[in-house]
């Protein structure tokens, strides 16, 4: 296939160079960084698409985050899924109906190693491989630099036509700034350090954070610590993986696929979850501070079943840590010897420059459908969303989208400016109908069902430029 | 114009089909080339079984591993009383994403439609359909009046019961004919009702390359209903296998049909 970008390629016959260092010219070849759940999909969509591609992996394994082994995953032994399967798995490649509702992560694991052997993608991977530095090229190309993970070896520069970001956004942790936090001579881990329950036996633990993460840390050291109390900044909704004798989100969707307004279905579920979970502040919970739908929903059955026998008490924020204590903002104090910081994670493009992605200083890219940079049209990031569902499904039908823009860019660059129009025009735009609380936590977070109805409209309109071109001869 | 991508599957997620035991045949190839597996899914009534006859044992020994299922409720599947079509979409696709490679998916009969379905959910190295029966109501008219009296219970729920006259040619000995015809089961009332209406299968993902064939004395699939379906799904003319019946894997010349499946299949790009 004869591509418009070929013809835009300015070498003249000389080999190609980024400054004064080599590149090795890859020509239609697409790039994925990362090989965990975002980017063996986006290989396998690739590649289905018709397009050759190279993808770098700084491990030695795919898997990415679900990879226990690896330096930066955030799992730890007791990691279970929190939506259940049906909306968590590729939906062309349906996890074992064998499988619990909930699967453990080393399943996980098998899953994608699975998914990497049936659809033969290792043989496109680089592994123990760093992606360095990403420059746009002439002809919106990308330079991609690489080298040995750990810095060792020479750097490569190899030139790309199009560059999918899949590398994650859960393994940098975000540690706020407390006063006081050099002088506690206690331990403080962030949760991302935290591996094994045996961490926490006899311990006094203070858990930081009502993410899901927070949440399974506090009901493990229910178990196991000596002490545990868990400091939330607000009240949230504890949603019981369970309802009706079904998982959740199933039960949820079921109400979605009725067309029930928001408002309805906030009224319901909250009826549903007052007589499922009850009174929260009758346990000693704040009250939650959103209607549900709002925030990320915590799927945890325990902690509210903890915290009623005691194990675990419920404190506000952290003001300030002091030697052996720890200061609560409504004025109290706890004495804890283990903290663990459960206080999520920061997305992190460290080989982009931050105007390629619209980069705000507090780290948020402006993107369109969570995916597409204004002014990039070959640049694409994947995996950079929160749903309030499961999440590989999604990621699936992100790459669906980006490999389908990238064939219409190329058979029918004309049918290809409307598209990018409205990248420009909606950059930013969130997906999800409920008003979502601001956060750092929460800015990146998706209603499934507003987000993929959006996917879904931008994949037919890519098929409709496709068909319309080819029907023109094109 | 073919139908649109389709992303919310909302029955899909909220009411996903439950689990069921399900009987997997397989040969091995005799040597291995890397080849994709080949996956035959039966029509209704029939098992894994039809294809073990004959068909597992030529592909494997052509390098490819042949693998054969039975839908649920039949052969030595787990029960399915109340099975729909989307529950037997469901066992393929579990079935084939349970494989070590991207599978070739092989559909006989209705198998046809089970298959044309699966290839809407799992991205099929290839499809073949063979004898496909789509359904709609021109297979019913042609089960009529070819079979009254095994179609007509159907109707009001009952079993379908196909005959040796319209599964098999007279080259085949009458005794193993019988015995073949003993062998079969029914299924679902649910999904017989289905075959006749249906929403049509959406598009296929991956784009797959097809292959339809069949036979023009085959006394279930009328020779305009095959080339209709040859004409959408591969985009050209079926193979002919004349002077066989409906069940050409059993049927006394199975090894003509298979060999130019596994041709064609030997052509497709590595």
């Amino acid at each position: 296939v004869s591509t418009s970008t070929d013809d835009a390629r300015t070498d003249g016959g000389a080999p190609p160079t980024h400054g004064r260092r080599p590149v090795d010219d890859r020509g239609d070849t697409v790039c994925v960084i990362g090989a965990g759940a975002a980017g063996l999909t986006a290989v396998k969509n690739l590649k289905e698409h018709g397009f050759a591609v190279d993808c770098f992996e700084r491990e030695t394994a795919v898997g990415g985050a679900w990879n226990w082994r690896h330096d930066r995953s955030p799992v730890y032994a007791s990691t279970y899924l929190i939506s259940s399967r049906p909306f968590t798995e590729y939906p062309d490649f349906p996890m074992p109906d064998s499988w619990p509702d909930y699967p453990h992560h080393s399943q996980l694991l098998s899953y994608f190693e699975r998914y990497a052997d049936h659809f033969d993608l290792r043989q496109h991977i680089w592994f123990g491989t760093e992606v360095v530095r990403v420059e746009p090229a002439d002809g919106e190309r990308w330079d991609v630099t690489t080298r040995s993970t750990g810095g060792y070896g020479a750097e490569r520069t190899r030139r790309y036509a199009a560059v999918v970001a899949a590398n994650g956004h859960n393994w940098a942790p975000k540690v706020p700034a407390y006063e006081g936090i050099d002088e506690f001579r206690g331990t403080i881990i962030h949760a991302s350090a935290y591996k094994d329950p045996a961490q926490l036996r006899r311990r006094r633990v203070l858990v930081v954070g009502a993410g899901n993460t927070g949440c399974d840390i506090a009901v493990e050291a229910a178990q196991q610590a000596a002490a545990c109390w868990h400091s939330t900044r607000r009240g949230y909704w504890y949603a019981p993986k369970y309802v009706l004798g079904r998982p959740t989100d199933q039960v949820n969707d079921a109400a979605l696929a009725l067309r029930l307004p928001l408002r309805l279905r906030q009224w319901l579920f909250h009826r549903l979850l007052r007589l499922t979970v009850g009174d929260l502040t009758r346990y000693g919970l704040p009250k939650p501070d959103h209607k549900l739908y709002e925030t990320h929903p915590i799927a945890n059955s325990q902690l509210v079943y903890y915290v009623g026998h005691g194990a675990i008490t419920p404190v506000p924020d952290v003001a300030r840590f002091g030697h052996h204590r720890v200061e609560l903002v409504n004025g109290t104090e706890v004495q804890p010897d283990l903290v663990v910081l459960a206080t999520g994670y920061l997305p992190r493009f460290e080989f982009l420059a931050p105007e390629i992605l619209g980069t705000d200083p507090n780290g948020r890219p402006t993107l369109y459908l969570n995916a597409f940079p204004p002014g990039h049209p070959t640049l694409a990031v994947v995996g950079l969303f929160q749903p309030d569902s499961g999440v590989f499904g999604i990621m699936h039908w992100q790459t669906v989208a980006v490999a389908r823009w990238l064939r219409l860019r190329r058979a029918a660059p004309e049918a290809a400016a409307a598209f990018a129009r409205e990248v420009q025009a909606g950059a930013g735009r969130r997906w999800n109908r409920a008003t979502v609380k601001e956060s750092t936590r929460h800015w990146f977070e998706v209603g499934h069902i507003d987000y993929l109805r959006g996917v879904e409209r931008t994949v037919r309109s890519f098929d409709r430029g496709l068909a319309a071109a080819l029907g023109n001869g094109a | 114009m073919s139908a649109q991508v389709r992303i919310m599957r909302t029955r899909d997620w909220t009411r996903p089909v439950p689990p069921v035991t399900r009987e997997v045949l397989s040969v091995p190839p005799v040597t291995d080339e890397g080849r994709p597996p080949v996956l035959f899914v039966p029509g209704f009534g029939h098992g894994a079984w039809v294809f073990a006859e004959h068909w597992l044992g030529r592909v494997a020994e052509r390098g490819f591993p042949a693998y054969a299922m039975s839908l649920r409720g039949h052969g030595a599947s787990g029960a399915g009383t109340d099975a729909t079509l989307r529950a037997y979409v469901h066992d393929v696709v579990q079935v084939a994403a349970a494989l070590p490679r991207q599978a070739v998916l092989v559909g006989h009969g209705a198998g046809s439609l089970v298959v044309a379905r699966a290839m809407a959910r799992y991205p099929a190295r290839a499809g073949v359909l063979v004898a496909p029966v789509l359904g709609g109501w021109t297979t019913l008219a042609t089960a009529l009046i070819r079979n009254p009296l095994g179609t007509l219970p159907a109707l009001v729920g009952g079993p379908l019961r196909l005959s040796r006259r319209q599964l098999f040619s007279r080259e085949l000995p009458v005794a193993l004919a019988r015995s073949y015809v003993r062998r079969l089961g029914a299924a679902s009332a649910t999904a017989q009702w289905q075959l006749l209406a249906h929403r049509p299968p959406e598009p296929p993902v991956g784009n797959p390359p097809v292959l339809v064939l069949g036979s023009p004395e085959d006394r279930v699939v009328p020779s305009d209903a095959l080339a209709r379906t040859a004409r959408r799904y591969a985009g050209g003319a079926p193979l002919l296998f004349p002077g066989m019946g409906h069940d050409l894997m059993l049927d006394a010349r199975w090894a003509e049909p298979i060999e130019a499946i596994v041709d064609w299949l030997a052509k497709l790009p590595r």
